[in-house]
């Protein structure tokens, strides 16, 4: 990295050669107004609005987002390059733009629902003039359809070509692009198709007029009404960053935060257009089954039922894929006084995970930009984790390889398939093994399917060997929220365990999952937030709060615990998930010794303190792992079988999901079995 | 201290106060009349003024409210409550429009904020009601008196033009 002296505005600073201008300007503070340039896409130039004077270079304006620091020319003595970002040059230039900008922007700022977040209407407030010049007609351009996510009104692009770069760079999709030239230039799809790709939500945050905007969210909000919870998103295992903004008791629309280590600033559809799904479908009151109906009851009532047949016969906890920590913790603490067994809902192996570091790595999500080789292991990131999907195809851009033991299908980016079974991955160890930079370079990403298996267990072994041998890094991939903190917590996964427990168990405390097969008679109590399967197989529904609706700790996929905030009120009587816990524990003669959150938090993060530095990883020594069996399994590993916008209750509950799920339908797999 | 003895003692003597009364009766006997015969007559008030508040149509009876909000961010008295959604034929539209005139300070900050000429304060100002209730005016009320004052109300903004 080599510094160069500039002057910005007569104060001197010392940068990286390699900035541009806007960067360098960014960093010592000056604001430069911007269309096109966006920090995590390429450089287009074409919006023209980031103009600065460089003194001394050419006698015209320069576009600040294209010129990189090293290609100014210092002065004849060697005075460092001037560069003015106010100057009388920088001004008229930014007014002439806006004025070009707005000769063809409708100004129907009243209707659109850009209004009050439009970087246009900033600018404009800045740079625009009072009264237009322009007296001939405006140009119209028509619309067209994207699907059931995004809006376009096209006639308000400014042809910045933000959404042609996210959709082809980041989500890897070739659908739009612009056609013609000057005043004919339009954004538009090739053969009119729909975009398809899992990250197209982000386009409407990215243009930076009204042109794209959000379907389901059109025209019932306006951004300066609208309360602001930053939180974190429970769709994937990821942990993304989220922003719910309501009105209300109302969530009206879901937007990413930025988080460089876990989802940049992407987020998928999944997290981001859910939300209509927190507002049906819910449990507001308890239930109880009388005569095979379920028949709303109190809470007293129902916790009563619930306590008198834990008392009566073996009880197993099962944990669902959208439960917070505290209210796992809580269970956790119930089952250590009962002498009852806890088992994960929605994940299953074939063994039990003898340390932290196997179920979640060595690795971070931010270490995908740093390797040179990537290791797809029975995943399917797209569908898995799909902000992280977009940050691989980033690397693969840049020049990482990636590798893949599973069945092929489509990431949107170039794959090397080096087999389908475990056998293949042996031999491709056994080949690759002697060259030491290649291991160091590489990380791995274990998905659900290479987890499955019987012979797992040996080939995640062979993973961490190959980690600690060879410094390679590796993550696990989870699909749910909730799944490391229960496995933090001590919930069993294997299946065998679990199929016994099904078997014996007469009563099972169900927090949410969906596919539970427990023997006939047995008493289900359901603790949910929404009426699914689940909830219908009951005999007892406590409502609980859904993740939108308490205060809780979610850990990540890689481990990191974050918080999540509450945005509104739960429904009717429903309660938050730990409250219902503590309130079934002291009636079953348990009384733990916190009464609230903060109690609960404390004696979590004493009990369990991997978990106890929230938004930070705390680095687990890998374990030495057991003699290393070879790996002679030529099954192929299973395909990613769970319907991608309908994974979990709320999803279920969305109408816009199902929508997704209905135009992909052809494409998607078969319904999860 | 002596004079004033002196003038005090002129102005019993002569009844001036009296006269000066009767002066000023009989001045004002002459004028015009001032007052008016309210309710039969009412006084004359200006195209400006702000009364009861209406929303109103364009001439094909579309509403011409579209929902921007404008009028709920700037009221200072947050008397207005606004709902918004697509309507069937996919335009802009208030699901939700309410006024609580017991809030209102008449301002005129929304017929100020809107871009389309849609909510106004007309010049009705004899809309007093029984109950409380009745003040709250949504939008079915709203367009109500925006179709009874309509032509009074373009008159009004027709007038006003020349002065924006």
């Amino acid at each position: 990295m080599t510094e160069k002296k500039v002057k910005i505005n007569d104060k001197v600073y010392n940068f990286d050669q390699n900035l541009t201008i806007i960067q360098a300007c960014e960093l010592s503070g000056i604001q430069i107004p911007r269309f096109c340039y966006h920090e995590r896409l390429s450089i287009a130039g074409n919006c023209r609005m980031c103009l600065v004077e460089v003194v001394g270079g050419p006698p015209k304006p320069t576009a600040s987002c294209a010129m990189q620091l090293k290609d100014l020319r210092t002065g004849p003595n060697g005075e460092e390059p001037h560069i003015l970002t106010d100057s009388e040059m920088v001004e008229k230039a930014r007014k002439g733009v806006m004025e070009f900008l707005l000769i063809n922007h409708p100004l129907d700022c009243p209707i659109c629902d850009q209004g009050g977040e439009c970087d246009l209407q900033d600018q404009a407030m800045s740079y625009g003039l009072s009264k237009s010049r322009y007296k001939e007609e405006k140009r119209t351009v028509d619309d067209f359809d994207l699907g059931p996510l995004v809006e376009t009104h096209m006639t308000r692009c400014i042809s910045c070509t933000r959404c042609v770069r996210f959709t082809t760079e980041v989500a890897g999709i070739d659908q739009m692009g612009q056609t013609g030239r000057g005043e004919n230039a339009e954004i538009a799809t090739y053969l009119s198709k729909t975009l398809d790709s899992e990250l197209q939500g982000n386009i409407i945050d990215l243009c930076p007029v009204g042109a794209l905007t959000s379907k389901p969210y059109a025209f019932t909000a306006r951004p300066w009404e609208l309360d602001k919870t930053a939180t974190i998103d429970v769709m994937d295992g990821v942990g993304s960053n989220i922003r719910v903004d309501t009105k209300g008791n109302r969530v009206m629309r879901i937007i990413p935060r930025e988080n460089h280590s876990i989802n940049e600033e992407w987020i998928s559809d999944k997290s981001r257009f859910v939300w209509d799904g927190i507002r049906v479908q819910r449990l507001d009151v308890p239930f109880k089954r009388i005569n095979g109906n379920l028949v709303p009851t109190t809470w007293d009532d129902a916790i009563e039922i619930a306590s008198e047949k834990i008392n009566q016969g073996k009880t197993t906890f099962v944990s669902g894929d959208l439960i917070n920590l505290e209210a796992l913790y809580a269970v956790k603490k119930l089952t250590e006084y009962i002498g009852s067994t806890k088992v994960v809902g929605d994940f299953e192996t074939k063994f039990n995970f003898d340390c932290r570091s196997s179920y979640v790595g060595n690795g971070k999500i931010e270490d995908i930009d740093r390797v040179g080789n990537i290791f797809l292991l029975g995943t399917n990131p797209r569908k898995e984790a799909t902000v992280v999907n977009a940050r691989i195809r980033k690397r693969w851009l840049n020049g990482a390889n990636v590798f893949r033991i599973g069945p092929m299908e489509d990431l949107s980016y170039e794959v090397t398939e080096i087999g389908s079974s475990f056998f293949d991955f042996q031999l491709f160890r056994d080949k690759m093994i002697a060259k030491k930079s290649f291991w160091k370079d590489t990380l791995f990403l274990v998905g659900q399917n290479f987890l499955k298996d019987s012979a797992s267990k040996d080939a995640l072994n062979l993973v961490r060997s190959i980690a600690e041998n060879e410094g390679a890094r590796f993550l696990v991939l989870h699909p749910n929220a909730s799944t490391v903190g229960s496995l933090d917590l001590g919930f069993l996964t294997d299946a065998k365990v679990k199929a016994d427990l099904f078997r014996e168990s007469d009563v099972v405390y169900n927090l949410g999952c969906e596919h539970i097969k427990p023997k006939n008679d047995c008493f289900i109590i359901y603790q949910g937030s929404h009426g699914d399967v689940g909830a219908s197989s009951a005999d007892i529904i406590l409502p609980s709060s859904c993740y939108l609706e308490e205060d809780g700790i979610f850990v990540n996929t890689e481990g990191r615990s974050q918080y999540a905030f509450k945005a509104i009120q739960p429904p009717g009587q429903a309660k938050e998930n730990w409250r219902i816990i503590r309130a079934l524990s002291e009636k079953l003669g348990f009384i733990p010794s916190w009464n609230d959150l903060n109690g609960l938090r404390a004696e979590l993060f004493e009990e369990v303190p991997s978990v106890s530095k929230v938004d930070m990883i705390i680095e687990m020594p890998l374990e030495k792992s057991k003699k290393i069996k070879r790996l002679v399994s030529k099954k192929p590993l299973s395909v990613y079988k769970r319907e991608y916008y309908l994974s979990n209750i709320i999803c279920r509950a969305s109408k816009t999901m199902g929508n997704l799920a209905r135009s992909r339908r052809p494409l998607a797999l078969e319904k999860e079995s | 201290m002596q004079k004033n003895y002196i003038r005090n003692f002129f102005k019993y003597l002569f009844w001036l106060d009296f006269l000066k009364a009767f002066g000023l009766a009989f001045k004002y006997f002459g004028k015009n009349k001032t007052t008016v015969n309210y309710p039969y007559e009412k006084g004359r008030i200006s195209p400006r003024f702000r009364g009861e508040h209406a929303l109103r149509r364009y001439a094909n009876g579309e509403e011409r409210c579209i929902a921007c909000k404008l009028c709920e961010a700037v009221c200072p008295a947050q008397a207005i409550v606004i709902d918004a959604d697509v309507r069937e034929d996919g335009s802009r539209k208030t699901t939700r429009y309410d006024i609580d005139m017991t809030k209102c300070i008449y301002c005129g900050f929304c017929q100020e904020a809107c871009p389309v000429d849609a909510i106004v304060e007309g010049p009705n100002f004899e809309y007093a009601t029984e109950t409380r209730e009745e003040l709250f005016f949504n939008k079915e009320k709203l367009l109500e008196n925006g179709d009874k004052w309509e032509s009074v109300i373009a008159e009004n903004i027709k007038m006003d033009a020349p002065y924006r």
